[in-house]
């Protein structure tokens, strides 16, 4: 067992690092939850993937730089230690791409992933429907054969990022009547300027349209634009479904970059004789160590050859709090100032911890709640019997 | 990187569990508990064959280590399976000895350590009560910049978990003073909350595996009550608690091996994860076998009454996460 990066890695890194350090914007950009700071988002992953920075881990044909799993950790590590800016390409790259990679086509991945990684077009997960959201199986929206493609009509909601975006991708029903509701759905991937598709921003809890709804009214999609074979688009999102709850959707780096700003803002601002706030502080400092740990012991198990299942959602949980657990500590060091949004004049100078509060806020919401997630834990890694249902 | 345990390590893991399991340790912790040693010294020995505290003692002085990752290995073993003794103690006590600079005091320490002939106390800022000192051949104090070295003590004090024999050393013969003594001191403190937190890890670990085993068989109005979400969520926590808590445990003991500089926050860190994660499998525990929980006929009650006196035992958690501040 050990922690030692190889040299390959160390170089890595030191590369990483660099790079960043030249190029970081000196100014944090705008929310990439407004029109003006999704523009200025994109052009920042512009200049990522110039230098093959926006997507690491993806094979060279794509973009990437066949990184390993541990050296994708290292950059995440870095990136987020450079205060660099969010990825508003997330949804295409981390959810996306893996269905690509696994289920996609050679004309779909050739199509599909090199405007991904430059930013040229970004994409919004569209999975979610007014009366589907951790229930997904119950989703309504159909599509429909018709000459050399299909027709969507339906609604979802919820779709991140979909108010500025330019493609989405979800599952639709496309055989109606199957006996058991998870059958009979098909993978889609759909333009959000098409014909027949309406977009309607919906604010979130500071305002910002971060997602939106989208109204689909006989939308043609062609059969180029089906991932996986029709009708079983369950199968083919499920496989990648533990990407979001697992290794990365919420890479370490984040956390425990930001467990160092909230020390640097304990040190700087908090009453010595407030033990009960230090221990909070020094709790997420050790909640986000725990998670990167926890995560190399993951990666691992990935490079020799092992699978995550439910352990998935062990990650689920703890990341969504922890993220909850670093942001109110941080407001509550701030006292006064924390009631300040990010833009405010008196906004305080150590990052975007109002609308990084915020954010955190959704985590136990979306991915699937964490109470599926415990049902999950209790389940399949304890080996409790379901609950009764009906 | 490989952030794995060896194939080796978990080998010698479950050995450890398959001796304890058979060896019948609830009959040993609670003659432990009335003041009988002679089951649990057996316990012991039987330990010392299998190697674990040649673990902790130097090639030089008979043993194969100190190996902090096997010895975490096995600490979790014996939080598992609660046995009893100034464990921990006495494996910091040899680190201790190892780096005093007294050559007398090693050579005649440290082998008896290694074959598990040796329990010796220790007591430090952050243990000023001596374990087990009735049952301890010999207890070492440190105090500032002075080791002494004592056979003698208080009486034994009633305590939340009986097994935990508490007592106040007494008198005793400077071994070593100075600065070698303040930085040994500290080490073998790191090395005892790494410790501490990998028996509160397989604590928690047993207490949640029978605790699950309890709600898939105890049926209430016609189900069995593991089905119930409300159960369901509080074991979920229960593993998330102990999952994450043991990352730290292996991670703090790389940094002891390593004698990284960051070891003593790391062993702070894994200190208070593992202990709040054990006494809230403790509590769990508790409240899910119902009235049985709270009666102490059940050999659950010996896991119970340990998981509060391991979290403070060691540094508290509020030491603790003042450690990993202090960086």
């Amino acid at each position: 067992m050990d922690l030692d990066a190889s040299d390959a890695d160390a170089a890595f890194r030191a590369e990483a690092r660099a790079w960043l350090a030249a190029h970081v914007p000196a100014a944090p950009l705008p929310s990439l939850e407004t029109r003006e700071g999704f523009a200025a988002h994109r052009d920042w992953e512009r200049r990522l993937a110039a230098d093959r920075w926006s997507v690491v881990s993806w094979p060279a044909e794509h973009g990437g730089r066949d990184a390993s799993l541990f050296q994708w950790l290292i950059f995440e590590e870095e990136y987020y230690a450079a205060g660099a800016p969010g990825r508003v390409s997330q949804n295409g790259i981390n959810l996306l791409a893996p269905t690509l990679f696994e289920h996609g086509t050679p004309e779909q991945r050739a199509r599909v992933l090199g405007p991904m990684a430059t930013g040229e077009v970004v994409w919004a997960q569209a999975w979610s429907e007014p009366e589907a959201g951790s229930d997904l199986a119950s989703l309504r929206s159909t599509a429909v054969r018709t000459d050399g493609g299909w027709r969507l009509r339906g609604q979802k909601t919820w779709s991140s990022r979909a108010a500025f975006a330019d493609r989405a991708f979800g599952l639709f029903r496309s055989e109606p009547g199957t006996p058991r509701p998870h059958q009979g759905l098909t993978y889609l991937m759909f333009p959000l300027d098409a014909p027949g598709v309406t977009v309607r921003p919906i604010g979130r809890l500071d305002g910002k349209p971060a997602f939106a709804e989208l109204f689909l009214d006989d939308v043609f999609v062609p059969d180029a634009d089906v991932i996986g074979e029709p009708g079983q688009g369950w199968r083919v999102a499920m496989s990648t479904a533990g990407n979001e709850r697992g290794l990365t959707l919420r890479s370490p780096g984040r956390f425990t970059a930001a467990a160092e700003r909230l020390t640097a803002l304990w040190r700087e601002t908090a009453d010595p004789t407030d033990t009960a706030l230090r221990d909070r502080v020094a709790d997420a400092v050790i909640g986000a160590r725990a998670y990167q740990l926890f995560t190399y012991a993951n990666a691992s198990r990935l490079a020799g050859g092992g699978s995550l299942g439910a352990e998935s959602s062990l990650n689920k949980v703890f990341w969504s709090e922890l993220d909850i657990a670093l942001h109110e500590t941080a407001l509550d060091l701030l006292g006064p100032h924390g009631a300040l949004a990010d833009d405010a004049d008196e906004a305080p100078a150590h990052g975007s911890w109002a609308e990084g509060y915020t954010f955190s806020l959704a985590g136990p919401v979306y991915a699937g709640t964490n109470e599926i997630q415990r049902n999950i834990i209790a389940e399949r890694l304890l080996g409790l019997p379901k609950e009764a249902r009906g | 990187m490989r952030f794995l345990l060896t194939d080796e390590q978990r080998e010698f893991a479950r050995t450890l569990d398959s001796l304890l399991g058979a060896a019948g340790t609830p009959a040993a912790v609670r003659a432990w508990a009335a003041g009988e040693h002679k089951p649990g010294r057996d316990l012991w020995a039987r330990l010392a064959e299998t190697g674990v505290f040649a673990l902790a003692v130097p090639e030089e002085h008979d043993g194969m280590g100190p190996l902090p990752v096997e010895l975490a290995v096995t600490f979790v073993e014996l939080g598992r399976h609660a046995v009893p003794g100034p464990l921990v103690e006495t494996v910091a006590a040899a680190a201790l000895l190892h780096r005093l600079g007294d050559a007398d005091a090693a050579a005649d320490w440290l082998p008896r350590i290694a074959a598990g002939e040796a329990l010796v106390g220790l007591c430090a800022e952050d243990a000023p009560f001596a374990l087990d000192a009735d049952a301890a051949d010999t207890v070492l104090v440190v105090r500032d910049d002075t080791v002494c070295r004592t056979e003698t003590h208080g009486p034994v004090q009633p305590a939340l978990d009986p097994a935990r024999r508490l007592s106040r050393p007494l008198g005793g013969t400077v071994l070593a003073r100075g600065p070698a003594v303040t930085a040994a001191a500290r080490h073998a403190t790191d090395l005892a909350r790494l410790l501490t937190a990998a028996q509160a890890l397989g604590l928690g670990r047993a207490l949640l595996d029978g605790t699950v085993d309890h709600v898939k068989q105890r049926t209430q109005f016609g189900r069995p009550i593991g089905s119930f979400q409300a159960v369901k969520h509080r074991l979920a926590d229960t593993l998330i608690g102990l999952e994450f808590a043991q990352p730290l445990v292996h991670a703090a003991a790389l940094a002891l091996a390593a004698e990284d500089p960051s070891a003593g926050a790391e062993a702070a860190a894994a200190k208070a994860a593992a202990g709040e994660a054990c006494y809230a499998a403790a509590r769990t525990a508790l409240q899910l076998h119902g009235a049985v929980g709270y009666t102490d006929e059940p050999d659950l009650s010996l896991w119970i009454r340990k998981a509060r006196p391991l979290r403070d035992a060691w540094g508290t958690p509020a030491a603790c996460r003042a450690r990993v501040l202090a960086g």
